[in-house]
């Protein structure tokens, strides 16, 4: 059973509390449609826990199948960088069909962002080390497609889908806090 | 009830297509370490499946100057399609003819479905495997194990 090497920190990009008796990390691609798939899913298991629930975005971009999965990832960093990081992930992943650098640029606008800058961001490469980082990790950990998911620290082998997912968080979490999995 | 070659014993030696016109042996590999992925099958219809997987990552494995070589029953020239269309930037070889013998010297073969097993071998740079691992041929391993072997090895 592989187990996540890099422990999360406050340098994560991490939606509710730091104490959630249950953190739920993903290692995604944003132009995987299995992690589109997976997209939707999450924000019902967030509504589903509450604040028992800590979710963790880390990028792994499959760049050799995924061309734009690389930019997504950056423009996602700087709009992070920027406090706007989930906004844009968000974004992002509603919009998978129109992956390219016009959308970058649209979403900029949308999240007031200065569209130069993020283009200046992209073409110097400015957060690949970050997102390069995540992906080392990721791979010491164990990540083998995308998305995966670790469940405080362990990887979830079973399939993603909301009833499976809604199963393992409860595991993990002492008994009198389990959410009905139907 | 895994026959895989365990850790500490050597390699056997192979000489097996590359592609349709060449060959390559695993002993002019000598002098560095050497990942082998045994996996049953071109083409499987997963995105990120576990020999994209390795395509991704081997910039990691390149870090400590390991060859990865790939190698399943099928033929050279569906070896050369596939590696085209992922864009494979490692070698696949074709254990096709006899079927499977090299699989079946590393202890990798499925008899019955007439494929590999999904193993893998961490192979030092003087011939010796130091690690070996099966995964049911459902699950994708990963890459963990082999760079935590690989590790070991660059200590």
């Amino acid at each position: 059973m592989s187990k996540l090497r890099v422990p999360v920190t406050s340098e994560d990009h991490a939606q509710g509390p730091a104490d959630a008796p249950v953190t739920l990390v993903e290692y995604g691609d944003y132009q995987c449609p299995h992690c589109g798939h997976a997209y939707p899913i999450v924000k019902q298991l967030q509504r589903r826990f509450g604040n028992k629930l800590r979710f963790v975005f880390r990028n792994f971009p499959l760049r050799e199948v995924h061309p734009q999965a690389e930019e997504a990832a950056e423009a996602a960093e700087f709009a992070g960088a920027h406090g706007k990081f989930w906004e844009m992930h968000d974004a992002i992943f509603e919009n998978q069909q129109s992956l390219g650098d016009r959308l970058f640029v649209q979403l900029a606008h949308a999240l007031k962002l200065d569209p130069e800058a993020l283009a200046k961001s992209l073409r110097a490469g400015e957060f690949a080390e970050r997102v390069q980082a995540d992906f080392a990790g990721g791979a010491r950990s164990g990540v083998n497609g995308t998305p995966t998911f670790f469940i405080n620290g362990q990887r979830h082998d079973a399939d993603f889908e909301l009833e499976m997912l809604t199963a393992a968080v409860n595991e993990a979490l002492p008994q009198k806090s389990r959410a009905a999995e139907r | 009830m895994s026959t895989v070659l365990p850790a500490g014993t050597p390699a056997p030696d192979f000489t097996l297509h590359v592609t349709p016109d060449q060959q390559l042996s695993l002993k002019e590999l000598r002098g560095q370490p050497v990942v082998l992925v045994f996996y049953p099958a071109d083409w499987s219809p997963v995105c990120g499946d576990q020999v994209g997987l390795y395509n991704e990552l081997l910039s990691e494995f390149r870090k400590f100057n390991a060859e990865v070589l790939g190698i399943s029953v099928d033929g050279a020239w569906c070896h050369d399609a596939f590696a085209h269309d992922r864009k494979l930037h490692f070698p696949l070889l074709a254990d096709f003819e006899p079927k499977g013998a090299v699989a079946k010297s590393y202890g990798a073969y499925r008899q019955g479905d007439g494929v590999c097993e999904r193993a893998l071998f961490v192979i030092d740079k003087d011939g010796i495997i130091r690690w070996s691992y099966v995964s049911p041929v459902a699950v994708n391993p990963g890459a963990d194990g082999i760079l935590d072997a690989l590790e070991k090895l660059s200590k």
